[in-house]
Protein backbone atom coordinates (compact mmCIF):
# COMPACT_ATOMS: atom_id res chain seq x y z
CA UNK A 1 0.00 0.00 0.00
CA UNK A 2 0.89 3.44 -0.94
CA UNK A 3 2.54 5.37 2.48
CA UNK A 4 2.76 9.43 2.10
CA UNK A 5 4.72 11.05 5.11
CA UNK A 6 2.18 13.66 6.49
CA UNK A 7 4.70 17.07 6.76
CA UNK A 8 1.90 18.57 8.79
CA UNK A 9 1.33 15.76 11.58
CA UNK A 10 4.84 13.76 10.75
CA UNK A 11 2.44 10.54 10.12
CA UNK A 12 3.22 7.86 7.88
CA UNK A 13 0.13 8.17 6.48
CA UNK A 14 -1.48 4.54 4.39
CA UNK A 15 -3.37 5.15 1.58
CA UNK A 16 -6.78 4.46 2.77
CA UNK A 17 -6.02 7.44 5.13
CA UNK A 18 -5.27 9.76 2.22
CA UNK A 19 -7.20 11.33 -1.05
CA UNK A 20 -5.72 12.25 -3.98
CA UNK A 21 -6.18 15.66 -5.28
CA UNK A 22 -4.30 15.10 -9.13
CA UNK A 23 -1.93 17.23 -10.28
CA UNK A 24 0.47 19.92 -8.08
CA UNK A 25 1.88 23.16 -9.05
CA UNK A 26 -1.02 24.32 -11.19
CA UNK A 27 -0.80 27.75 -11.86
CA UNK A 28 -4.64 29.26 -11.64
CA UNK A 29 -5.64 31.19 -14.41
CA UNK A 30 -8.25 34.35 -14.31
CA UNK A 31 -10.04 36.77 -16.12
CA UNK A 32 -7.78 38.05 -19.02
CA UNK A 33 -5.78 34.95 -19.41
CA UNK A 34 -5.26 33.69 -23.13
CA UNK A 35 -7.98 30.69 -24.14
CA UNK A 36 -4.82 28.78 -24.56
CA UNK A 37 -3.25 29.21 -21.05
CA UNK A 38 -7.35 28.55 -19.58
CA UNK A 39 -7.45 25.66 -21.12
CA UNK A 40 -4.22 24.06 -19.90
CA UNK A 41 -4.84 25.15 -16.24
CA UNK A 42 -8.44 23.56 -16.78
CA UNK A 43 -8.10 20.29 -18.85
CA UNK A 44 -4.71 19.33 -19.59
CA UNK A 45 -2.87 17.56 -17.14
CA UNK A 46 1.00 16.58 -16.95
CA UNK A 47 0.62 12.66 -17.23
CA UNK A 48 4.24 11.23 -17.11
CA UNK A 49 5.38 8.41 -17.49
CA UNK A 50 7.66 8.54 -14.38
CA UNK A 51 8.46 11.33 -11.73
CA UNK A 52 4.77 13.69 -10.93
CA UNK A 53 4.01 15.94 -8.33
CA UNK A 54 0.72 15.66 -7.14
CA UNK A 55 -1.59 16.84 -4.40
CA UNK A 56 -2.86 14.70 -1.44
CA UNK A 57 -4.90 15.20 1.73
CA UNK A 58 -4.53 13.64 4.78
CA UNK A 59 -8.61 13.46 4.75
CA UNK A 60 -8.80 10.80 7.81
CA UNK A 61 -6.07 12.60 9.52
CA UNK A 62 -4.91 16.22 10.44
CA UNK A 63 -7.17 17.10 7.15
CA UNK A 64 -4.33 18.77 5.52
CA UNK A 65 -3.60 19.48 2.03
CA UNK A 66 0.19 18.81 1.13
CA UNK A 67 1.93 18.00 -1.72
CA UNK A 68 3.89 14.61 -2.85
CA UNK A 69 7.16 13.90 -5.20
CA UNK A 70 6.34 9.99 -6.56
CA UNK A 71 7.38 7.88 -9.32
CA UNK A 72 4.33 6.63 -11.60
CA UNK A 73 6.10 3.41 -12.63
CA UNK A 74 8.15 2.32 -9.55
CA UNK A 75 5.24 4.12 -6.72
CA UNK A 76 8.67 5.79 -4.91
CA UNK A 77 7.99 8.33 -3.36
CA UNK A 78 11.15 11.05 -2.90
CA UNK A 79 9.72 12.96 -0.52
CA UNK A 80 6.46 15.16 0.46
CA UNK A 81 6.11 18.77 1.35
CA UNK A 82 3.67 21.65 2.61
CA UNK A 83 1.03 22.95 -0.10
CA UNK A 84 2.06 26.63 0.44
CA UNK A 85 4.82 26.13 -2.09
CA UNK A 86 5.10 27.98 -5.56
CA UNK A 87 7.43 24.58 -6.78
CA UNK A 88 9.35 21.71 -5.13
CA UNK A 89 11.95 22.36 -2.33
CA UNK A 90 15.56 22.07 -3.57
CA UNK A 91 15.82 19.07 -1.30
CA UNK A 92 13.06 17.02 -2.71
CA UNK A 93 14.58 18.09 -6.07
CA UNK A 94 18.00 16.75 -5.00
CA UNK A 95 16.55 13.45 -3.51
CA UNK A 96 14.82 13.20 -7.37
CA UNK A 97 17.82 13.84 -8.97
CA UNK A 98 19.88 11.36 -7.35
CA UNK A 99 17.62 8.56 -8.10
CA UNK A 100 16.52 10.05 -11.36
CA UNK A 101 19.29 11.55 -12.95
CA UNK A 102 18.09 14.65 -15.44
CA UNK A 103 14.90 14.04 -14.65
CA UNK A 104 11.74 16.99 -15.98
CA UNK A 105 8.37 17.84 -14.92
CA UNK A 106 6.63 20.75 -16.74
CA UNK A 107 8.60 23.90 -15.88
CA UNK A 108 10.72 21.83 -13.75
CA UNK A 109 13.93 19.95 -13.28
CA UNK B 1 -6.24 -17.67 -45.14
CA UNK B 2 -8.15 -20.70 -44.76
CA UNK B 3 -11.79 -20.47 -43.53
CA UNK B 4 -12.37 -21.99 -40.20
CA UNK B 5 -15.63 -23.96 -39.86
CA UNK B 6 -16.85 -27.31 -38.68
CA UNK B 7 -16.16 -29.14 -42.41
CA UNK B 8 -12.32 -27.66 -41.10
CA UNK B 9 -12.41 -29.17 -37.56
CA UNK B 10 -13.30 -32.68 -39.20
CA UNK B 11 -10.80 -31.94 -41.99
CA UNK B 12 -8.09 -31.57 -39.02
CA UNK B 13 -9.09 -34.24 -36.94
CA UNK B 14 -8.33 -36.85 -39.85
CA UNK B 15 -4.55 -35.44 -40.74
CA UNK B 16 -3.69 -34.95 -37.20
CA UNK B 17 -4.14 -31.40 -36.87
CA UNK B 18 -1.28 -30.96 -39.28
CA UNK B 19 -2.75 -28.50 -41.66
CA UNK B 20 -3.99 -24.92 -39.32
CA UNK B 21 -1.69 -22.26 -41.02
CA UNK B 22 -0.28 -19.43 -38.05
CA UNK B 23 -3.63 -17.14 -37.41
CA UNK B 24 -1.46 -14.08 -38.68
CA UNK B 25 2.26 -13.67 -39.98
CA UNK B 26 5.02 -12.29 -37.95
CA UNK B 27 6.87 -9.90 -40.72
CA UNK B 28 9.58 -7.42 -40.41
CA UNK B 29 8.98 -3.88 -40.75
CA UNK B 30 9.08 -2.46 -44.70
CA UNK B 31 10.56 0.93 -44.77
CA UNK B 32 7.69 2.84 -45.14
CA UNK B 33 3.85 2.47 -45.22
CA UNK B 34 1.17 4.35 -46.06
CA UNK B 35 -0.75 4.14 -42.64
CA UNK B 36 1.06 3.15 -39.59
CA UNK B 37 -1.37 2.46 -35.89
CA UNK B 38 0.36 2.14 -32.85
CA UNK B 39 -1.03 -0.11 -30.33
CA UNK B 40 -2.17 -3.90 -31.19
CA UNK B 41 -5.10 -3.94 -29.23
CA UNK B 42 -8.28 -4.45 -30.00
CA UNK B 43 -9.15 -0.65 -30.82
CA UNK B 44 -5.96 -0.46 -33.18
CA UNK B 45 -6.24 -3.38 -34.66
CA UNK B 46 -9.93 -2.89 -35.39
CA UNK B 47 -8.74 0.24 -37.05
CA UNK B 48 -6.36 -1.37 -39.34
CA UNK B 49 -9.02 -3.90 -40.30
CA UNK B 50 -11.73 -1.19 -41.07
CA UNK B 51 -9.15 0.91 -42.91
CA UNK B 52 -8.46 -2.11 -45.25
CA UNK B 53 -12.25 -3.62 -45.52
CA UNK B 54 -14.31 0.05 -45.77
CA UNK B 55 -11.17 2.11 -47.57
CA UNK B 56 -8.86 -0.43 -49.38
CA UNK B 57 -6.04 1.26 -47.26
CA UNK B 58 -3.72 -2.18 -46.77
CA UNK B 59 -0.81 -1.11 -47.06
CA UNK B 60 -1.08 -0.75 -43.07
CA UNK B 61 1.42 -1.73 -40.38
CA UNK B 62 0.48 -2.40 -36.49
CA UNK B 63 3.23 -1.69 -34.07
CA UNK B 64 2.65 -3.48 -30.35
CA UNK B 65 5.60 -2.58 -28.33
CA UNK B 66 3.94 -5.93 -25.98
CA UNK B 67 2.39 -8.63 -27.62
CA UNK B 68 -0.97 -8.56 -28.95
CA UNK B 69 -3.74 -7.49 -27.04
CA UNK B 70 -1.72 -7.76 -23.68
CA UNK B 71 -2.85 -4.35 -22.74
CA UNK B 72 -6.44 -3.71 -21.61
CA UNK B 73 -8.08 -5.75 -24.38
CA UNK B 74 -6.76 -8.56 -22.01
CA UNK B 75 -7.23 -7.29 -18.89
CA UNK B 76 -11.15 -6.23 -18.72
CA UNK B 77 -14.18 -8.03 -17.57
CA UNK B 78 -15.69 -8.10 -21.27
CA UNK B 79 -19.14 -6.09 -20.80
CA UNK B 80 -20.51 -4.59 -23.80
CA UNK B 81 -23.50 -2.51 -23.80
CA UNK B 82 -24.19 0.56 -24.77
CA UNK B 83 -27.21 2.49 -23.15
CA UNK B 84 -25.38 6.17 -22.90
CA UNK B 85 -26.96 9.05 -21.89
CA UNK B 86 -25.27 11.90 -24.48
CA UNK B 87 -26.70 11.21 -28.41
CA UNK B 88 -22.61 11.05 -29.78
CA UNK B 89 -21.37 8.69 -27.40
CA UNK B 90 -25.41 6.05 -27.83
CA UNK B 91 -24.38 6.56 -31.57
CA UNK B 92 -20.69 5.08 -31.40
CA UNK B 93 -21.47 2.36 -28.40
CA UNK B 94 -24.62 1.10 -30.29
CA UNK B 95 -22.74 0.83 -33.47
CA UNK B 96 -19.83 -1.24 -31.70
CA UNK B 97 -22.68 -3.23 -29.51
CA UNK B 98 -24.38 -3.53 -33.35
CA UNK B 99 -20.95 -5.11 -35.05
CA UNK B 100 -20.51 -7.30 -32.13
CA UNK B 101 -23.64 -9.15 -33.00
CA UNK B 102 -22.18 -10.26 -36.65
CA UNK B 103 -18.45 -10.33 -35.44
CA UNK B 104 -18.12 -14.36 -35.46
CA UNK B 105 -19.56 -14.46 -38.86
CA UNK B 106 -17.54 -11.10 -40.04
CA UNK B 107 -13.95 -12.12 -38.92
CA UNK B 108 -14.70 -15.97 -39.58
CA UNK B 109 -13.30 -16.12 -36.33
CA UNK B 110 -15.79 -16.92 -32.99
CA UNK B 111 -15.40 -14.04 -30.57
CA UNK B 112 -18.63 -16.00 -28.51
CA UNK B 113 -20.35 -12.99 -28.22
CA UNK B 114 -23.27 -13.55 -25.63
CA UNK B 115 -26.37 -11.08 -25.72
CA UNK B 116 -27.27 -12.31 -22.10
CA UNK B 117 -28.72 -8.61 -21.06
CA UNK B 118 -26.90 -6.26 -18.72
CA UNK B 119 -28.68 -4.74 -15.83
CA UNK B 120 -27.50 -1.69 -13.93
CA UNK B 121 -29.01 -1.43 -10.48
CA UNK B 122 -30.32 1.35 -9.09
CA UNK B 123 -29.89 1.62 -5.43
CA UNK B 124 -30.31 5.19 -4.34
CA UNK B 125 -33.19 7.33 -5.58
CA UNK B 126 -30.90 9.50 -7.03
CA UNK B 127 -30.13 6.38 -9.53
CA UNK B 128 -33.57 5.73 -10.20
CA UNK B 129 -33.73 8.96 -11.85
CA UNK B 130 -30.46 9.06 -13.56
CA UNK B 131 -31.41 5.74 -15.15
CA UNK B 132 -35.10 6.52 -15.91
CA UNK B 133 -33.86 9.61 -17.80
CA UNK B 134 -31.58 7.53 -19.55
CA UNK B 135 -33.66 4.67 -20.43
CA UNK B 136 -35.62 7.84 -22.20
CA UNK B 137 -32.93 9.09 -23.97
CA UNK B 138 -32.25 6.03 -25.45
CA UNK B 139 -35.83 5.28 -26.69
CA UNK B 140 -34.90 8.49 -28.56
CA UNK B 141 -31.12 7.29 -29.84
CA UNK B 142 -32.90 3.92 -31.14
CA UNK B 143 -31.25 1.76 -28.00
CA UNK B 144 -33.29 -0.95 -26.85
CA UNK B 145 -33.03 -0.55 -22.95
CA UNK B 146 -35.89 -0.72 -20.32
CA UNK B 147 -36.50 0.29 -16.76
CA UNK B 148 -37.31 -2.16 -14.80
CA UNK B 149 -38.75 -2.79 -11.27
CA UNK B 150 -37.03 -4.91 -8.43
CA UNK B 151 -39.27 -8.06 -8.60
CA UNK B 152 -37.73 -8.18 -12.57
CA UNK B 153 -34.32 -7.71 -11.47
CA UNK B 154 -34.80 -10.55 -8.94
CA UNK B 155 -36.59 -13.27 -11.80
CA UNK B 156 -33.24 -12.22 -14.14
CA UNK B 157 -31.03 -12.79 -11.10
CA UNK B 158 -32.48 -15.03 -8.80
CA UNK B 159 -28.85 -15.14 -6.50
CA UNK B 160 -29.27 -11.20 -5.59
CA UNK B 161 -30.44 -9.82 -2.39
CA UNK B 162 -32.54 -7.18 -3.32
CA UNK B 163 -33.66 -6.51 0.25
CA UNK B 164 -30.51 -4.31 1.50
CA UNK B 165 -30.31 -4.07 4.03
CA UNK B 166 -27.80 -0.85 3.45
CA UNK B 167 -28.49 -0.47 -0.56
CA UNK B 168 -31.64 -2.30 -1.56
CA UNK B 169 -32.42 -2.63 -5.17
CA UNK B 170 -35.00 -0.48 -6.08
CA UNK B 171 -34.70 -1.34 -9.89
CA UNK B 172 -32.59 -1.02 -13.01
CA UNK B 173 -31.57 -0.28 -16.44
CA UNK B 174 -32.00 -3.48 -18.63
CA UNK B 175 -30.26 -3.86 -22.13
CA UNK B 176 -31.35 -7.42 -22.82
CA UNK B 177 -28.94 -7.58 -26.09
CA UNK B 178 -25.98 -5.98 -24.06
CA UNK B 179 -23.92 -9.01 -22.70
CA UNK B 180 -20.22 -10.38 -23.21
CA UNK B 181 -17.73 -11.72 -25.52
CA UNK B 182 -14.01 -13.51 -25.36
CA UNK B 183 -12.23 -10.31 -25.07
CA UNK B 184 -8.96 -12.23 -26.39
CA UNK B 185 -10.72 -13.35 -29.53
CA UNK B 186 -11.26 -9.91 -30.17
CA UNK B 187 -8.03 -9.18 -31.01
CA UNK B 188 -6.83 -12.17 -32.39
CA UNK B 189 -9.97 -12.81 -35.02
CA UNK B 190 -9.31 -8.98 -35.79
CA UNK B 191 -5.36 -9.61 -36.24
CA UNK B 192 -5.66 -12.53 -38.73
CA UNK B 193 -8.36 -10.85 -40.57
CA UNK B 194 -5.75 -7.70 -41.23
CA UNK B 195 -2.72 -10.27 -41.88
CA UNK B 196 -5.24 -11.53 -44.76
CA UNK B 197 -5.74 -8.83 -46.16
CA UNK B 198 -1.48 -8.13 -46.34
CA UNK B 199 -1.47 -5.76 -43.42
CA UNK B 200 1.90 -6.10 -40.95
CA UNK B 201 1.63 -6.61 -37.19
CA UNK B 202 4.95 -6.02 -35.62
CA UNK B 203 5.00 -7.37 -32.17
CA UNK B 204 7.65 -6.52 -29.64
CA UNK B 205 8.33 -3.24 -31.76
CA UNK B 206 8.37 0.17 -29.48
CA UNK B 207 7.60 3.34 -30.82
CA UNK B 208 10.56 5.87 -29.24
CA UNK B 209 10.13 8.82 -31.06
CA UNK B 210 7.69 10.77 -33.40
CA UNK B 211 9.10 12.12 -37.12
CA UNK B 212 7.91 15.29 -38.06
CA UNK B 213 8.97 17.66 -41.32
CA UNK B 214 7.18 21.38 -41.45
CA UNK B 215 4.69 20.46 -38.59
CA UNK B 216 3.44 17.26 -40.93
CA UNK B 217 4.61 13.85 -39.60
CA UNK B 218 6.56 11.45 -41.75
CA UNK B 219 7.54 8.43 -39.35
CA UNK B 220 8.37 7.14 -36.31
CA UNK B 221 11.32 5.75 -34.25
CA UNK B 222 11.20 2.53 -33.36
CA UNK B 223 13.11 -0.40 -31.18
CA UNK B 224 13.46 -1.62 -34.61
CA UNK B 225 14.44 0.95 -36.86
CA UNK B 226 12.75 3.97 -38.39
CA UNK B 227 9.68 3.25 -40.18
CA UNK B 228 8.36 6.45 -42.61
CA UNK B 229 4.48 6.73 -42.91
CA UNK B 230 1.80 9.16 -44.59
CA UNK B 231 -0.40 8.91 -41.47
CA UNK B 232 0.10 7.93 -37.67
CA UNK B 233 -2.97 6.37 -35.78
CA UNK B 234 -1.83 6.34 -31.74
CA UNK B 235 -4.61 4.04 -30.53
CA UNK B 236 -2.28 3.04 -27.30
CA UNK B 237 -5.03 3.95 -23.78
CA UNK B 238 -2.75 4.28 -20.64
CA UNK B 239 0.51 5.42 -22.66
CA UNK B 240 -1.71 8.21 -24.85
CA UNK B 241 0.08 10.99 -22.78
CA UNK B 242 3.60 9.16 -23.69
CA UNK B 243 2.93 9.24 -27.37
CA UNK B 244 1.52 12.61 -27.53
CA UNK B 245 4.20 13.86 -25.85
CA UNK B 246 7.00 12.50 -28.48
CA UNK B 247 4.34 14.10 -30.78
CA UNK B 248 4.99 17.25 -29.48
CA UNK B 249 1.45 17.83 -28.05
CA UNK B 250 -0.38 17.83 -24.93
CA UNK B 251 -3.88 15.63 -23.73
CA UNK B 252 -6.15 16.29 -21.43
CA UNK B 253 -6.05 12.93 -19.98
CA UNK B 254 -5.00 10.95 -17.04
CA UNK B 255 -4.06 7.36 -16.61
CA UNK B 256 -4.77 5.58 -13.87
CA UNK B 257 -4.90 1.87 -12.82
CA UNK B 258 -8.48 -0.10 -12.85
CA UNK B 259 -8.57 -3.78 -11.84
CA UNK B 260 -10.54 -7.13 -11.87
CA UNK B 261 -10.61 -10.48 -10.60
CA UNK B 262 -11.79 -13.61 -10.89
CA UNK B 263 -13.42 -16.15 -8.72
CA UNK B 264 -12.93 -19.99 -8.56
CA UNK B 265 -15.15 -21.50 -11.19
CA UNK B 266 -18.76 -22.54 -9.95
CA UNK B 267 -21.97 -24.08 -11.60
CA UNK B 268 -23.47 -21.90 -13.30
CA UNK B 269 -25.48 -19.78 -10.93
CA UNK B 270 -26.08 -16.07 -13.07
CA UNK B 271 -27.10 -15.52 -17.11
CA UNK B 272 -26.92 -11.67 -16.63
CA UNK B 273 -24.32 -8.81 -16.35
CA UNK B 274 -24.89 -6.64 -13.16
CA UNK B 275 -23.66 -3.35 -12.61
CA UNK B 276 -24.09 -1.78 -9.07
CA UNK B 277 -22.32 1.44 -9.39
CA UNK B 278 -23.18 3.02 -6.29
CA UNK B 279 -20.93 0.66 -4.23
CA UNK B 280 -18.63 0.22 -7.12
CA UNK B 281 -19.04 -3.16 -8.29
CA UNK B 282 -20.31 -5.35 -11.21
CA UNK B 283 -20.34 -8.99 -12.08
CA UNK B 284 -20.79 -11.64 -14.32
CA UNK B 285 -20.12 -15.23 -15.25
CA UNK B 286 -17.76 -16.68 -17.37
CA UNK B 287 -18.47 -20.08 -19.60
CA UNK B 288 -15.75 -21.63 -17.25
CA UNK B 289 -17.54 -20.58 -14.44
CA UNK B 290 -15.46 -17.78 -12.88
CA UNK B 291 -17.55 -14.76 -11.18
CA UNK B 292 -15.64 -12.28 -12.80
CA UNK B 293 -15.48 -8.80 -10.97
CA UNK B 294 -14.70 -5.72 -11.43
CA UNK B 295 -14.68 -2.22 -9.26
CA UNK B 296 -13.77 1.41 -9.62
CA UNK B 297 -10.43 2.65 -10.45
CA UNK B 298 -7.03 3.89 -8.13
CA UNK B 299 -7.39 7.67 -7.90
CA UNK B 300 -3.47 8.66 -8.85
CA UNK B 301 -1.72 8.75 -11.76
CA UNK B 302 0.04 4.85 -12.36
CA UNK B 303 1.20 3.41 -14.68
CA UNK B 304 2.17 -0.24 -12.77
CA UNK B 305 -0.49 -2.08 -14.12
CA UNK B 306 -0.92 -3.23 -10.54
CA UNK B 307 -3.59 -1.49 -8.50
CA UNK B 308 -4.26 -0.82 -4.49
CA UNK B 309 -5.48 -3.82 -3.04
CA UNK B 310 -8.02 -1.96 -0.70
CA UNK B 311 -9.90 -1.06 -3.73
CA UNK B 312 -10.53 -4.68 -4.24
CA UNK B 313 -11.23 -5.17 -0.46
CA UNK B 314 -14.53 -2.57 -1.21
CA UNK B 315 -15.31 -3.70 -4.10
CA UNK B 316 -16.01 -7.62 -3.30
CA UNK B 317 -17.45 -6.22 0.19
CA UNK B 318 -20.04 -4.08 -1.76
CA UNK B 319 -20.72 -7.30 -3.86
CA UNK B 320 -21.19 -9.55 -0.99
CA UNK B 321 -24.41 -7.42 0.56
CA UNK B 322 -25.77 -8.22 -3.00
CA UNK B 323 -24.88 -11.55 -3.45
CA UNK B 324 -24.74 -13.32 -0.15
CA UNK B 325 -23.37 -16.11 -2.07
CA UNK B 326 -20.17 -15.11 -3.16
CA UNK B 327 -19.30 -14.62 0.30
CA UNK B 328 -17.31 -18.03 0.66
CA UNK B 329 -15.87 -18.07 -2.69
CA UNK B 330 -11.79 -18.29 -3.37
CA UNK B 331 -10.91 -15.49 -5.66
CA UNK B 332 -8.30 -16.72 -7.44
CA UNK B 333 -6.66 -14.26 -9.89
CA UNK B 334 -6.27 -10.29 -9.97
CA UNK B 335 -4.91 -8.02 -12.24
CA UNK B 336 -4.87 -4.21 -13.66
CA UNK B 337 -4.46 -2.42 -16.48
CA UNK B 338 -3.65 1.52 -17.06
CA UNK B 339 -6.93 3.44 -18.30
CA UNK B 340 -6.53 6.65 -19.64
CA UNK B 341 -9.40 9.16 -18.02
CA UNK B 342 -10.38 12.22 -19.86
CA UNK B 343 -12.29 14.96 -17.44
CA UNK B 344 -15.82 14.16 -19.17
CA UNK B 345 -15.53 10.50 -19.00
CA UNK B 346 -15.66 10.44 -22.96
CA UNK B 347 -12.81 9.29 -25.57
CA UNK B 348 -10.98 10.73 -27.53
CA UNK B 349 -11.19 10.40 -31.25
CA UNK B 350 -9.30 13.17 -33.34
CA UNK B 351 -7.09 14.98 -35.27
CA UNK B 352 -4.00 16.41 -33.64
CA UNK B 353 -2.37 20.24 -33.95
CA UNK B 354 0.42 17.74 -35.97
CA UNK B 355 -0.51 16.99 -39.59
CA UNK B 356 -0.85 13.30 -40.34
CA UNK B 357 -1.57 12.55 -36.96
CA UNK B 358 -4.72 11.13 -35.27
CA UNK B 359 -5.57 10.11 -32.00
CA UNK B 360 -8.12 7.43 -30.29
CA UNK B 361 -7.61 7.05 -26.36
CA UNK B 362 -9.46 8.24 -23.43
CA UNK B 363 -11.86 5.32 -23.27
CA UNK B 364 -10.79 5.51 -19.95
CA UNK B 365 -12.49 2.43 -18.08
CA UNK B 366 -14.91 1.11 -20.73
CA UNK B 367 -12.91 0.91 -24.02
CA UNK B 368 -13.67 -2.97 -24.71
CA UNK B 369 -17.02 -2.64 -25.69
CA UNK B 370 -16.73 0.14 -27.99
CA UNK B 371 -13.93 -1.83 -30.12
CA UNK B 372 -15.54 -2.57 -33.18
CA UNK B 373 -17.27 0.88 -33.50
CA UNK B 374 -14.19 3.00 -32.28
CA UNK B 375 -12.16 1.11 -35.18
CA UNK B 376 -15.17 1.88 -37.63
CA UNK B 377 -14.44 5.67 -36.63
CA UNK B 378 -11.54 5.90 -36.11
CA UNK B 379 -10.88 4.34 -40.03
CA UNK B 380 -12.96 6.81 -41.56
CA UNK B 381 -11.87 9.65 -39.76
CA UNK B 382 -8.16 8.62 -40.87
CA UNK B 383 -9.17 7.80 -44.73
CA UNK B 384 -11.32 10.58 -45.10
CA UNK B 385 -10.43 13.12 -42.49
CA UNK B 386 -13.67 13.43 -41.17
CA UNK B 387 -16.29 10.66 -39.31
CA UNK B 388 -20.04 11.77 -38.25
CA UNK B 389 -19.26 9.29 -35.39
CA UNK B 390 -15.70 10.93 -34.35
CA UNK B 391 -17.48 14.46 -34.77
CA UNK B 392 -18.23 15.32 -30.91
CA UNK B 393 -14.89 13.34 -29.62
CA UNK B 394 -12.26 16.06 -30.74
CA UNK B 395 -9.96 16.38 -28.27
CA UNK B 396 -10.53 20.23 -28.83
CA UNK B 397 -13.71 19.84 -27.28
CA UNK B 398 -13.06 20.48 -23.74
CA UNK B 399 -11.43 24.51 -24.93
CA UNK B 400 -14.94 24.79 -26.24
CA UNK B 401 -16.62 23.38 -23.18
CA UNK B 402 -18.55 20.83 -25.63
CA UNK B 403 -18.12 18.22 -22.98
CA UNK B 404 -19.58 15.01 -23.87
CA UNK B 405 -20.64 13.95 -19.83
CA UNK B 406 -20.71 10.60 -19.09
CA UNK B 407 -19.66 10.44 -15.62
CA UNK B 408 -23.18 9.45 -14.60
CA UNK B 409 -23.34 6.57 -17.15
CA UNK B 410 -19.41 5.86 -17.09
CA UNK B 411 -17.75 7.46 -13.81
CA UNK B 412 -17.89 4.22 -12.21
CA UNK B 413 -17.89 1.26 -13.68
CA UNK B 414 -17.46 -0.67 -17.05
Amino acid sequence: MLTLKCPYCGVDADETDLHAGGEAHLKREGPGASDDAFEDYLFMRENPKGVHFERWRHAYGCGKWFLAARCTTTLQVFGTYPAQTLEPPQDIKDAISAQRPGWSWGNFK
Amino acid sequence: MKRYSAFAIAREAMRQHTGWDHAWAKPAPKKKYDVIIVGAGGHGLATAYYLGKNFGITNVAVLEKGWLGGGNTGRNTTIIRSNYLQDPSAAIYEKARSLYETMSQDLNYNVMFSPRGVIMLAQTQHEIRGYRRTAQANALQGVKTEWIGPQRVKELCPIMNIDGPRYPVLGGLYQERGGTARHDAVAWGYARACSDMGMDIIQQCEVTGVRKENGKVVGVDTSKGPIDCDKLGMVVAGHAGVMAQMAGFRLPLESVALQALVSEPIKPCMDVVVMANTVHGYMSQSDKGEMVIGGGTDAFNNYTQRGSFHHIEETVRALVETFPMISRLKMLRQWGGIVDVTGDRSPILSKTPVDGVFVNCGWGTGGFKAIPGSGWAMAELMAKGQSPLTDEFSMFRFREGKFIDESVAAGVAH
